[in-house]
């Protein structure tokens, strides 16, 4: 909302600076968004006028003007062709700025010397709207609706020095959409009170029950509607004042009773409408819903179709505006129309904005309707509209209104409870000062009781009459207080576990990224899922933005992949890269998803293979206390390499898949590497983890170290010779690594040498050779029972 | 034999003297103290000597061995030192040249300011909820004041799953969640992922982050809300930083405001950051309207409270000087590798 500060001086008079008055109202509670100031480019130009205009000497389309300026006379050359001696015109002196920021200065055209320029409308930054009877491309002559004493400023001769401070205005606040309702708060910001204005309409002839008939038959659709009619229309200009008004707000001034009803609905917040009483059938107005089916050409040539629950304004016949929103084309006012119906209607505003949103055409009036205005204000904004049109002459006004009232005329009242708003800011003011702030807002207070006025339909509890003392107290001299009482906050198990993991990954040299939870159905393709995977059951969004964002993902796995094409494309030759995020598992549309945490980590480049990869996961887990997994090759995850991808189970709970990309699935990403993911549970990770930890005191004894090669199956599992010669050994084996896997030469075929450094130690003791070899025989002797002989 | 003694004494010193490494200095141990060695030779000598003077030469000896040893230890120590200091000078390194950098990972941005917020809540006392990011309309609207068609739903463009469930647009309905499980007092922060329909560039995304709070327990008032949140500016932005309460609507406090701290490119001078304002917005609060604490099962007649919320990613963009949201969800190393 733009508040023109010449329209707000009409009921109002401000006596602080622009800025100041910007401050004010913000921390009084209306938001100053820009201040800016009319005409501010321009400078230098003046009223002049044309004393003598010649032609010049060397050039068939140029015109050499001596202007007066008042205090001297300027030659300046012109290419206009609309001027004559006695005009009046904008004259731009040397060293002067026109709109745009162009410079003008003194200069000669064709050999005649020029002391600066006279301008067009659009040199001043306006349009014909601003000045009718101005032309667009000659010289701006200037009418009787401006000062034209020589030598003064242009703006000030024609008014184009308003400022406009825009305003942030929140949705519980229609009132503020309007000049009057900005004007009560300023007034109320400097302790004042408004003086409404009483619009008077002076008697005309006839009577309007004549002419108009009013039915509503929604009427919890409809709350009032007040019909008015104007007789013998004169559709032209409005002048300077109103014309100057609505440009500062920001509305295109278009004829007299077209600004008629945007100024009533700017300077009162409530839209207007005027319809030719020519196309009204019947002279009969019905407030009803539309039929099925029924159809209408609105204003901007568009035929819609209404469905049952939208309502519409009708004659006796069809409709001729869907309320609230729009009004139909040919209903309008025309240039030949005689006899005007103005409309001041109040309607349910959560009908009027289902019905724009419904039709796609949020208008003006819907957003204004929709935000639920105030059916007493109706009867006020017509009187005020056929006030304007007495006062400008713009027809005849019928004796009368048509006013159909189906409101609650109940006041609201709230008890006036000035202790509790105390209590509840933490304040101490006075009863009589909250009741004057409440006064100047428009409330009445007596005997304990608060009436609320009926334009503020936000007051509805006395935490909203706290909050008008709060904000004209000011909320700058609300006390800080200082934290008091225990505070024994901590991390929960599961916030501390995260805190571990993202320390432990970027320990590991991996960088956090953070991606978005919503993908394509798509990417499901992109990473080979086969078709009846259960990860296809996605949580879909029915409205998105686009496809790429259109559901809800079940892994992360294509979000990591994205990341990593990203950065391959981008030319950076590595990435080592984790996010621990959601995943969300569709239950179905009766019950919210299942939001899993998922840790996902992505590789590529000069260090990244299988085992840099594992080595991460067996990190994390080990830290977690989970280091015993199994770990079982996954041959049959598409996604991946099929030899290359493993699955690590603890207790028979999967708690992640990891491994190298299926070079499909690679190439699909546009990934020239080969890459890297693994995906864990998190969830799972936080049920089965143990990150209790006791000191284990260090070894007294010496330790003897032993070697064990083996030669196995080339598809035996090194975990399982592992595993073997762990439970043989028994618990004086302390450490077993494995050193070497090796095939080729003195190794046949299919086989493969697995070694082990082993480290054995008691604890009470120091072991002999004796217990050592003892352990590597029951060793040797179990890997034998699986078909595995020592290596020669 | 005296003079034989001090002969080789005066000899050992000179030789010794002039050894100039370690094999030599071994060979002079071996001359003079070895089993073949000229002292040696000499004490083998001794028993020709007569009785009284058996103890006087055999002083001498004994003194002259100790010499020997002395110098020659002396002497190993000089040449030890000065290899040491060869090797040393030898070993000089070119110590502007780079170091070998361990592959650190990074924390992401938004992380890293998020971390920073938890802490200061947490040293205030406050504990970290959360809830789900799919969400039932009523937690997200209804419960919080905003029932179906309220205008405030135009401002809040919501990614619907069906008429009732819906992506989170902001991260209030966890106000509601934990009231409805816990009684006062309560002291909360809930960061977490919102989304709404926006449309994405520089300054918007349809996925970002907020992070709530809610304090509720008896004679709460917004003087609390007020020093409480100042502290937080303080402890996020500094000391000196000073904060503007400016009356703001949301429908589920009441009354509600938005907090501005002085601008930190100018200082609170006034800049094009700040549009001159000296102050920038960094969150929306409010006492928590009592129809929602009632919706929480909260009796409103016992207990007030206040809530806020904070963007994340404006923080971040704030701290780090980053012009483009986009970079945050792009992820290129490039740019996760500068915090």
């Amino acid at each position: 909302m733009v508040l023109s500060k010449r329209w707000l001086q009409d009921y109002y008079k401000l006596n602080v600076s622009d800025k100041q008055f910007a401050a004010d109202i913000t921390l009084s509670g209306s938001k100053v968004e820009a201040v800016e100031v009319e005409g501010e480019g321009l400078s230098n130009i003046v009223v002049g006028r044309i004393e003598k205009l010649e032609r010049h000497p060397d050039s068939d389309h140029l015109w050499v003007c001596q202007v007066n300026v008042g205090s001297q006379t300027l030659q300046i050359v012109t290419g206009a062709q609309n001027l004559k001696e006695g005009d009046c015109v904008p004259a731009a002196l040397d060293n002067s700025y026109v709109f745009g920021g162009k410079h003008i200065k003194k200069g000669k055209l064709r050999g005649v010397e020029s002391c600066g320029m006279l301008c067009s409308l659009g040199e001043l930054g306006l349009t014909a709207h601003d000045f009718p009877y101005a032309i667009e491309d000659g010289i701006f002559v200037l009418g009787d609706d401006c000062d034209r004493t020589l030598g003064l400023d242009i703006r000030e001769a024609i008014g184009l020095n308003d400022v406009m401070t825009e305003f942030e205005i929140t949705s519980n606040r229609p009132d503020c959409l309007s000049i009057l309702g900005l004007a009560r708060e300023a007034a109320a910001t400097y302790g004042d009170t408004l003086v409404e204005p009483v619009p008077v309409v002076e008697p005309g002839e006839g009577d309007v029950n004549d002419l108009l008939k009013v039915r509503i038959d929604a009427p919890e659709l409809c709350y009032r509607y007040v019909g008015g009619v104007v007789k013998n229309v004169k559709i032209e200009p409005s002048p300077r004042w109103i014309r100057e008004r609505l440009r500062a707000c920001g509305v295109r001034p278009i004829n007299n009773i077209v600004d008629i009803t945007n100024f009533v609905m700017l300077e009162y917040g409530q839209p207007m409408h005027a319809f030719d009483l020519r196309y009204l059938n019947g002279g009969q107005v019905i407030v009803r819903t539309a039929k099925q089916s029924e159809t209408i050409t609105t204003l901007d040539g568009v035929d819609r179709t209404l469905s049952e629950e939208m309502l519409v304004i009708a004659d006796a016949d069809k409709p001729v505006a869907v309320a609230g929103v729009m009004g139909g084309e040919y209903s309008g006012i025309m240039d030949d129309t005689t006899t005007i119906v103005f409309e001041s209607a109040c309607f349910n505003g959560a009908s009027i904005r289902m019905t724009a949103k419904k039709l796609g055409m949020r208008t003006e009036a819907s957003s204004r309707y929709d935000k639920q205005l105030d059916p007493r204000g109706c009867r006020k904004m017509l009187d005020r509209a056929l006030q304007l049109v007495q006062q400008l002459g713009a027809g005849e006004v019928v004796n009368g209104v048509v006013d159909c009232d189906c409101s609650d005329k109940a006041d609201f009242t709230l008890p006036f409870e000035p202790d509790w708003v105390n209590n509840f800011i933490g304040i101490h003011v006075s009863a009589e000062e909250q009741k004057a702030i409440l006064e100047r807002l428009g409330c009445k207070v007596e005997n304990g009781v608060i009436t609320v006025p009926s334009f503020r339909n936000d007051l509805r509890h006395k935490a909203d009459i706290s909050e008008e003392i709060a904000r004209f107290y000011g909320y700058d001299k609300i006390e800080d207080r200082q934290l008091s009482g225990v505070a024994n906050a901590q991390l929960t198990p599961v916030q501390k576990l995260e805190k571990l993991a993202g320390e432990t990954m970027r320990a590991c040299g991996l960088s956090e990224i953070c991606t978005y939870p919503f993908i394509s159905p798509k990417y499901y393709d992109k990473i080979a899922l086969p078709a009846d995977s259960e990860l296809r059951k996605c949580v879909t969004i029915i409205n998105p933005l686009g496809e790429d964002t259109s559901v809800m993902r079940t892994t992360m796995i294509p979000s990591m992949l994205e990341t990593l094409s990203l950065n391959y494309n981008n030319r950076n030759p590595s990435a080592a890269l984790y996010e621990l995020a959601k995943v969300y598992e569709s239950k179905g549309l009766k019950e919210l998803p299942y939001e899993r945490s998922v840790l996902c980590i992505g590789l590529y480049g000069a260090n990244a293979d299988y085992f840099a990869l594992k080595g991460i996961v067996e990190e994390f887990l080990g830290l977690l206390g989970l280091a015993d997994c199994d770990v079982e090759p996954l041959k049959d995850d598409p996604t991946f390499h099929p030899g290359r991808t493993a699955e690590i189970s603890f207790g028979g709970r999967r708690l992640a898949v990891l491994g190298e990309i299926h070079p499909q699935v690679q190439s699909n990403y546009e990934l020239g590497v080969k890459t890297y993911v693994a995906q864990l549970d998190f969830d799972a990770c936080f049920a089965l983890c143990d990150l209790k930890r006791t000191y284990k005191q260090l070894p007294k004894y010496p330790a003897l170290s032993r070697d064990i090669a083996c030669v196995c199956q080339r598809v035996t599992p090194v975990l399982l010779l592992k595993r073997t010669i762990k439970e043989a050994m028994g618990r004086n084996l302390e450490h077993i690594k494995l050193f070497d896997v090796y095939e080729g030469a003195q190794i046949p075929a299919g086989m493969k040498s697995v070694a082990f450094s082993l480290r054995l130690r008691a604890a009470d003791r120091t072991l002999t050779d004796e217990e050592a070899d003892a352990a590597m025989k029951r060793a040797v002797k179990a890997l034998e029972a699986l078909g595995v002989s020592l290596r020669a | 034999m005296k003079d034989q003694l001090k002969a080789i004494a005066q000899a050992a010193q000179e030789s010794i003297g002039a050894a100039g490494a370690p094999a030599e200095l071994e060979a002079m141990r071996v001359r003079f103290l070895g089993k073949k060695g000229e002292l040696t030779a000499i004490l083998k000598q001794m028993g020709k000597l007569s009785a009284e003077e058996r103890p006087v030469v055999g002083q001498i000896a004994n003194q002259v061995r100790a010499q020997i040893e002395e110098k020659i230890a002396e002497k190993e120590k000089q040449i030890k030192a000065a290899e040491q200091k060869a090797r040393l000078v030898a070993e000089t390194l070119d110590v502007t040249m780079p170091g070998k950098m361990p592959a650190l990972g990074h924390k992401h941005p938004l992380s890293i300011v998020l971390d920073e917020v938890k802490d200061i809540f947490l040293g205030m006392g406050f504990d970290i909820a959360t809830g789900p990011e799919v969400e039932w309309d009523y937690y997200n609207f209804e419960a919080l004041n905003i029932p179906k068609e309220h205008p405030a739903r135009d401002t809040q463009d919501t990614f619907y799953i069906t008429e009732n469930m819906l992506l989170r647009t902001q991260t209030s309905p966890v106000q509601i969640r934990v009231m409805e499980n816990k009684q006062p007092p309560i002291r909360i922060i809930a960061p977490g992922a919102v989304y709404r329909s926006d449309a994405v560039d520089a300054t918007h995304s349809p996925f970002f982050h907020q992070i709530e709070g809610l304090v509720v327990d008896k004679g709460i008032t917004m003087a609390d809300l007020k020093g409480n949140l100042f502290d937080f500016a303080k402890r996020l932005y500094g000391e000196d930083t000073k904060i503007r309460l400016r009356p703001h609507h949301f429908p589920f406090t009441e009354p509600s405001c938005e907090i501005d701290v002085t601008c930190f490119r100018c200082g609170g001078k006034g800049c094009p950051f700040c549009k001159g304002e000296g102050f920038v917005e960094i969150l929306g609060a409010g006492m928590v309207h009592p129809q929602v604490l009632k919706n929480g099962g909260i009796d409103p007649e016992v207990y007030s409270g206040y809530a806020f919320g904070v963007g994340l990613e404006r923080l971040t963009l704030f701290r780090f000087n980053i012009d483009d949201m986009r970079l945050l969800f792009e992820n290129d190393m490039r740019f996760l590798g500068q915090f």
